[in-house]
């Protein structure tokens, strides 16, 4: 089945909700199927774009786990579904009479690359939010607590631990970009950063390259949905605190959190899911933001913060609190005049 | 009488078990297993209710927008709270988009690549047929896919991102949308109209929405090689007119005020009581068993071991009837006048289930047009006020695969219940407290099985035809 000079994967999804892959299909330049196929990846079953169903599915992982078809990489989407207590019958694998957790850990041992792709499978993700009634759990983490569905030592064939794509969603070329890398033999385990995630993504703050960051500069801030100051004091954003290269890279074409008007609730970190407060609202602590960018002194931080508040245009004070441009750049020609 | 477990499913959102009894050549009886449960309405309990907006959309990365609108409405009621004009233009852009990329992807990605099968080899359709949508290899889906991507780039200028999108707020969208913007989103509105005219429809979107009759559907059918063309004659030559019937009632709460909102019981259209909305898990691997309770009085409590139980999916019923929900639904429901000519002349089946799709693209895409020129940029596009500390509100929404709603109950400024009615829930509900069966599982009755099948592939076409979103129906 398998082509010996091809890359071989095998995706599966269990705990999640199949955005990470249907986020895939928006891949430009390539498109998806033709970006695999660049890479030398040949995929021996994805549950939304194969033809293989049913009985010849269940023996195709039979064959892999038994060794008789090689596999490079393992993609698993969502999280391992462990519950109630430790059974995994909270996800029976359809009409294979066997809890999905036991087919993730056979595969995953024979596995070449293991890969989490969206932060479900990389850390339990919005599927472990609440009291984490399912027992929800990353392949390798629970939660920021290393270990997850395949321990905290896990590594797979070729020597690496499980690669984490975290983000909810993960952006397209994210994924494909990682899998040809792997594909490519250019993946190494310094490409990963203190969470296991890709650090081609993950080395960036989400607040790179954000369009509001004038705004953020002078603590110019928006105070309701639609405003277009910046989010960080009043609307929850965490874009300074977010590994991730969303607006630098955009989504969509020409979209971000930050320029669809909201804000980043870092869904690439573990334990986004459970912030300890209303996502869209700023905790604060006498008047100052809880979450100030991690590599900061807070004194410098809050001192800053005022002296940019005394300073901030009268441009940027409007602008930050209206839905359009109120205000726009004066132009020093005209003003010289 | 042979008895068969079929899955796993691919090519449908999520995970699908499906048993069935085979006597005669033909499915006698039919039982559709939902095999994950997540838990959203647990882990929404005592949340505040904003949140709802962030954990929603990801029920589904399918169905993700309508999710969004659907909790967006539930938290405006509880406000008594109306979008600005622009807002309410955006949101219905925004879930326009999605329901039209979703119906695409299931025909080109999930739909198609099955009459590709080795199976139907001795067609005389089959090779062509097989070059073009063969799943990952077919020479359709790059192409289409390139489009979808393009089309989408709507939703990042209108929503950001998609899926999981913070845009859509009670009080309408977080997007302001600029005079420039206006264009640009006309721009890819005509580069993505030119795409459906030429590849899928082979003819304009305003005159296949004009065909009247299946025979008119025949004719047009053998005009060109567009896909959806190639499809029809296809669905021709197996007869899907036969495959998958369902004479049940159905439901559309209506969407866009484009399409109107009711229930159709025979051609006898009536208003939806929405109080008579009721779900059971007479046979769900639920705590609730066979109590029959109102959304709003819902209860999630998991019961793995729960005897007579097949599904973590409840049984919706309206009025204590199953009923069947989706894109052909809404079409017959407004009234559309091909649909209501497929209905009265051959019923819900297969391929009415894919045309439906198509009528519906057809009409939306020149409604968007006329949308996107009705916004108006420098006024409002979201208002936000506060949330009550206790109320109730309901959120209804028509997702592309059909009816979803959402029944919140606020109390102590915290989510006290929260219950999620998705399409699929409708649609692969099983068997309720009274024993009668889910619309697929009646729509299963009378497959054929082909001698020497071990996946019937007439299953395969019936279970697929309503595009299953298996993540929403169990949430």
């Amino acid at each position: 089945m398998a082509d010996e000079g091809k890359t071989t994967l095998l995706w599966l999804q269990s705990g999640g909700c199949g955005g990470c892959t249907l986020s895939m299909m928006c891949a430009e330049g390539s498109d998806m199927l033709t970006a695999f196929q660049a890479a030398g990846i040949e995929i021996l079953w994805h549950p939304s774009l194969s033809e293989l169903s049913g009985k010849d599915v269940v023996r195709l992982f039979e064959r892999i786990i038994a060794g008789e078809i090689r596999l490079d990489i393992l993609c698993l989407e969502g999280a391992v579904m462990t519950g109630p207590n430790g059974t995994g019958k909270f996800h029976m694998m359809a009409a294979s009479g066997r809890p999905m957790q036991g087919w993730i850990a056979d595969l995953a041992k024979v596995a070449g690359h293991v890969v989490a792709v969206g932060s479900c499978a990389a850390f339990g993700g919005i599927t472990s939010a609440g009291g984490n009634a399912t027992e929800a759990r990353g392949l390798a983490y629970d939660g920021e607590k290393r270990g997850g569905h395949l321990g905290a030592d896990f590594r797979a064939r070729a020597g690496l631990p499980v690669v984490n794509i975290a983000g909810c969603p993960t952006h397209p070329n994210w994924v494909i970009e990682t899998l040809a890398q792997i594909s490519l033999g250019l993946f190494g385990e310094n490409q990963l950063d203190t969470t296991e995630r890709p650090r081609s993504y993950a080395d960036h703050l989400v607040h790179h390259g954000c369009p509001r960051n004038e705004f953020y500069e002078f603590k110019a801030s928006a105070e309701k949905p639609s405003e277009l100051g910046c989010m960080m004091e009043n609307l929850g954003c965490k874009g300074t605190q977010a590994h991730a290269d969303c607006n630098t890279r955009l989504w969509n074409g020409e979209g971000s959190c930050l320029r669809g008007g909201y804000a980043c609730i870092n869904c690439t970190a573990p334990g986004f899911e459970e912030p300890g407060h209303a996502f869209t609202t700023t905790p604060k602590f006498a008047g100052i933001p809880v979450g100030l960018p991690t590599d900061m002194p807070k004194a410098w931080f809050v001192a800053l913060s005022s002296l940019a508040k005394a300073a901030t245009p009268q441009r940027l004070r409007r602008n930050a609190v209206a839905d359009h441009i109120v205000l726009p750049p004066s132009s020093r020609s005209k003003a010289q005049k | 009488m042979t008895r068969r477990i079929l899955g796993p499913f691919n090519r449908v959102e999520g995970d699908l078990e499906v048993r069935i009894d085979i006597q005669d050549g033909a499915v006698s009886e039919a039982w559709v297993t939902s095999p994950l449960y997540r838990g959203f309405e647990q882990i929404l309990k005592g949340k505040p209710p904003r949140d709802a907006l962030v954990y929603a959309p990801r029920i589904c990365g399918i169905c993700s927008v309508s999710q969004s609108v659907a909790a967006a409405r539930a938290l405006a009621e509880t406000q008594g709270l109306t979008a600005p004009e622009n807002g309410r233009l955006a949101t219905d852009l925004t879930l326009a988009v999605e329901n039209i990329a979703d119906h695409l992807t299931h025909f080109y990605m999930f739909f198609m690549p099955d009459f590709c099968r080795d199976t139907y080899a001795g067609e005389t359709w089959h090779e062509g047929i097989a070059r073009r949508f063969r799943a990952i290899k077919g020479e359709a889906a790059p192409a289409f896919l390139a489009a979808r991507a393009e089309f989408m780039h709507m939703l990042g200028i209108l929503a950001g991102k998609w899926p999981h999108t913070l845009s859509v707020q009670p009080g309408g969208s977080t997007r302001p949308i600029e005079a420039q913007e206006v264009v640009r989103l006309l721009v890819i509105l005509s580069g993505f109209r030119k795409h459906l005219e030429q590849h899928v429809y082979g003819t304009t979107l305003e005159s296949f929405a004009s065909l009247a009759s299946a025979e008119a559907l025949m004719a047009w059918s053998h005009e060109g090689q567009a896909d959806l063309q190639r499809f029809w004659r296809v669905s021709e030559a197996l007869a899907l007119a036969k495959l998958g019937r369902l004479d049940m009632p159905v439901m559309s709460y209506g969407s866009f005020g484009l399409f109107q909102p009711g229930v159709m019981r025979g051609s006898l259209r009536t208003a939806i009581n929405t109080q008579a909305i009721t779900e059971d898990a007479a046979h769900g691997w639920m705590a609730q068993g066979p109590q029959t309770l109102h959304p709003f009085d819902g209860v999630t409590v998991p019961d793995a071991d729960r005897a007579d139980a097949y599904s973590w999916c409840k049984a919706p019923r309206l009025a204590g009837e199953p009923v069947q929900v989706g894109a052909i639904c809404r079409q017959i429901v407004d009234g559309q006048h091909l649909a209501q000519a497929l209905h009265a002349g051959e019923g819900v089946n297969v391929r009415t289930r894919i045309i439906g799709r198509f009528i519906e693209i057809a009409r939306l895409v020149p409604a968007m047009e006329t949308w996107v020129r009705a916004l108006r940029p420098r006024e409002p596009f979201c208002e936000t006020i506060p949330l009550p500390d206790h109320a109730d509100g309901v959120g209804l929404v028509e997702a592309a695969r059909g009816s979803l709603g959402h029944w919140l109950r606020i109390r102590n400024g915290h989510i006290h219940n929260y219950q999620i009615v998705a399409p699929t829930t409708w649609n692969f509900s099983p068997r309720d407290a009274a024993g009668i069966p889910g619309p697929l599982e009646q729509a299963l009755v009378g497959a054929p099985v082909r001698p020497g099948e071990d996946d019937p592939v007439s299953v395969q076409h019936i279970v697929r035809s309503f595009d299953p979103c298996m993540v929403c129906t169990v949430h």
